[in-house]
């Protein structure tokens, strides 16, 4: 082969190759719009007022809605970030401050154990812990077994927006006599309160649409819980009975149920991207 | 993804060294204690879920001790317990996800670090990332109702007409299947894959890529000379956590994958994973030795993951040290 037409061969590798990459990234894309379009498309027949106000009817009745489940949804995500976030922060700033000892270095580790177990384990784990003591399926339980799940991202997130905030502002407060303590929660934080926020919002995206765990920890319930420790409808869980279920009328409401957990999920992601852009200004 | 880099930012130094837990200021002393409270919850729970999962699975454990990886007979009657069928459907689904995501996920990566105009990078990556926000029980209603037909109906009849000889594409197909699932497994695994990729892509200095292209290299030589070199372990590391996330991905699995503990060849066949036997039959499960293999499975799958997750890390890690970044 001569120089001439070797070059054009490598030319038109680099060019096949860079092709390939282009078609590589909008073939990942196909999904997404296609689930978007379904999840619309479907959805939308199904979205009515009674859908959001009343509770789901039996097959061949008309006029059911999910109303217990969003509501339920509603409590077990409220639920989690009531038990996840407070410890994860502070395990943040625990991080942060003290990352290099040798607890530090254990909680990060365990933090970042726990980031990769299956959510379907942690289901299990909370039925043992928490259902087969009670013996009762629970909105506890299930908000519970959410924290678990939120609970390494948000410490790993906050230790890392800890840390890019400037030495200096901790420095500066530092010299001004501010205690410590002062200085980590009304500098530190708030400078990093943004991107906390952020990843606290992406953690409860992740898990509102969190399914699995939920089967053996709050269960599912057709009627309005009586209280926390009742089983709790949640979208999730109502999507999955609808989808498995042989009945039509029942499929274009989990089309519905869908279209509603997608828009809060994808409604949450883009919030927090806005409000990092807006920080990064 | 969470937006989270996966390389630790560089450790803060204190500025007075043990003046956190010094007896200057007693707000001091009572806040360091309560976060260091917080971070050992993080230690407990670990703990905690390692000692529970192995207390709920400890009967199954002695009844059956190695047979229950074994054994092909899962029969909640007769309480004849073996994950075998399971195992085999999740390392086949896995298996087949990674053989569709990586290639794709490898595309996305490049295209996202080295050759998308900048302006396009933000948003696309941003895109990508939608991809993981969806839920995967929605993943499941979209794969029973659009992605089960197009199977049944167009791609599995043309992957009979061509490759049908090899036992994997043969046999009566139906749309929920080993396939069909290992589909939706690769498109919720792709977009780890490839932003850990991208990450890893990104931490390969800037001046080996000149070099190469000083050179003379074309811009695919010189990502293939200059920077996969240096990339490859944390490339590696970024398909093991895909890897890891699509061992222990539940829903969209159990939806489509047909729920048969059977043993196929074919790639059309249902299947049975350790993730959905757990999610179809554990509130189902009323004996304790019924349960208790349940959880059994769930420990495996537990002990699984860990592992691979630290091994990832360990590999994306080295990396990201390599490259300075």
């Amino acid at each position: 082969m001569n120089i001439r037409s070797h070059f054009t061969y490598r030319k038109a590798v680099d060019r096949i190759v860079r092709g390939l990459c282009l078609l590589a990234a909008l073939l990942a894309l196909v999904p997404l719009f296609s689930v978007l379009y379904y999840v619309t498309a479907r959805g939308l027949g199904g979205i009515s007022f009674e859908f959001f106000t009343e509770l789901p009817t039996p097959v061949g009745e008309e006029h059911g809605g999910v109303a217990n489940a969003i509501t339920g949804t509603l409590t077990l995500v409220g639920l989690a970030c009531l038990f996840g976030i407070p410890p994860g922060v502070l395990a943040g700033v625990y991080l942060s401050q003290f990352g290099h000892t040798r607890l530090g270095k254990i909680v990060r580790f365990s933090a970042d154990v726990m980031s990769g177990v299956p959510s379907v384990t942690i289901g299990i784990f909370v039925y043992s812990l928490l259902v087969v003591r009670t013996k009762q399926f629970s909105a506890y339980a299930g908000g519970l077994a959410l924290a678990v799940i939120m609970l390494p991202t948000v410490t790993r997130t906050t230790e890392e927006l800890l840390k890019l905030v400037p030495e200096a502002l901790r420095e500066a407060a530092l010299g001004l006599g501010v205690p410590q303590w002062r200085t980590t929660l009304s500098v530190m934080l708030r400078t990093a309160a943004p991107g906390v926020a952020t990843g606290i919002m992406l953690a409860v995206a992740r898990v509102a649409g969190e399914t699995a765990p939920l089967l053996f920890t709050s269960f599912s319930n057709r009627f309005w819980p009586g209280g926390l420790d009742e089983p709790t409808a949640s979208l999730p869980v109502q999507i999955y009975t609808y989808a498995v279920s042989p009945y039509e009328d029942w499929h274009s409401q989990a089309w519905a149920a869908a279209l509603v957990l997608v828009a809060l999920v994808l409604t949450l992601n883009v919030a927090a991207r806005v409000l990092v852009r807006h920080r990064v200004r | 993804m969470m937006r989270q880099s996966i390389w630790p930012t560089p450790e803060r130094p204190p500025l007075v060294p043990g003046r956190f837990r010094g007896d200057t200021h007693r707000g001091d002393r009572v806040f360091s204690w309560i976060t260091a409270a917080s971070a050992s919850i993080v230690i407990l729970t670990v703990l905690a879920m390692t000692g529970q999962m192995l207390a709920s699975s400890w009967l199954s454990l002695e009844t059956f001790h190695w047979s229950f990886i074994t054994s092909l007979e899962w029969n909640p009657v007769t309480e004849q317990f073996g994950a075998l069928p399971f195992i085999f459907g999740t390392i086949v689904s896995s298996t087949v996800a990674l053989a569709l995501a990586v290639p794709v996920s490898f595309g996305v990566a490049l295209f996202l670090s080295e050759l998308a105009p900048e302006w396009l990078r933000n948003p696309f990556g941003f895109l990508v990332e939608l991809l993981a926000a969806v839920p995967s029980v929605v993943y499941g209603l979209w794969g029973i109702f659009a992605l089960a037909p197009l199977m049944r109906e167009t791609v599995e009849p043309a992957l009979r007409a061509s490759l049908g000889f090899l036992p994997l594409f043969s046999g009566p197909n139906q749309g929920y299947g080993m396939l069909t699932a290992s589909v939706v497994l690769a498109i919720m695994i792709t977009p780890t894959i490839a932003s850990v990729s991208r990450e890893v892509l990104r931490a390969v200095p800037r001046a080996y890529r000149e070099a190469a292209l000083g050179l003379g290299a074309t811009q695919w030589e010189a990502i293939r000379t200059g920077v996969f070199p240096v990339a490859r372990s944390g490339l590696v590391g970024a398909v093991v956590l895909g890897l890891g996330r699509a061992l222990g991905e539940t829903m969209a699995v159990t939806m489509l994958i047909g729920n048969r503990a059977d043993i196929s060849a074919s790639l059309f066949a249902p299947g049975y994973t350790m993730a959905s036997v757990i999610a179809n039959e554990f509130t189902e499960a009323t004996e304790d030795l019924y349960l208790s293999a349940l959880a059994e499975i769930g420990l495996l799958l537990f002990i699984i993951t860990v592992l691979l997750n630290i091994f990832a890390r360990f590999l994306v890690w080295r990396v990201g040290r390599q490259g300075g970044a």
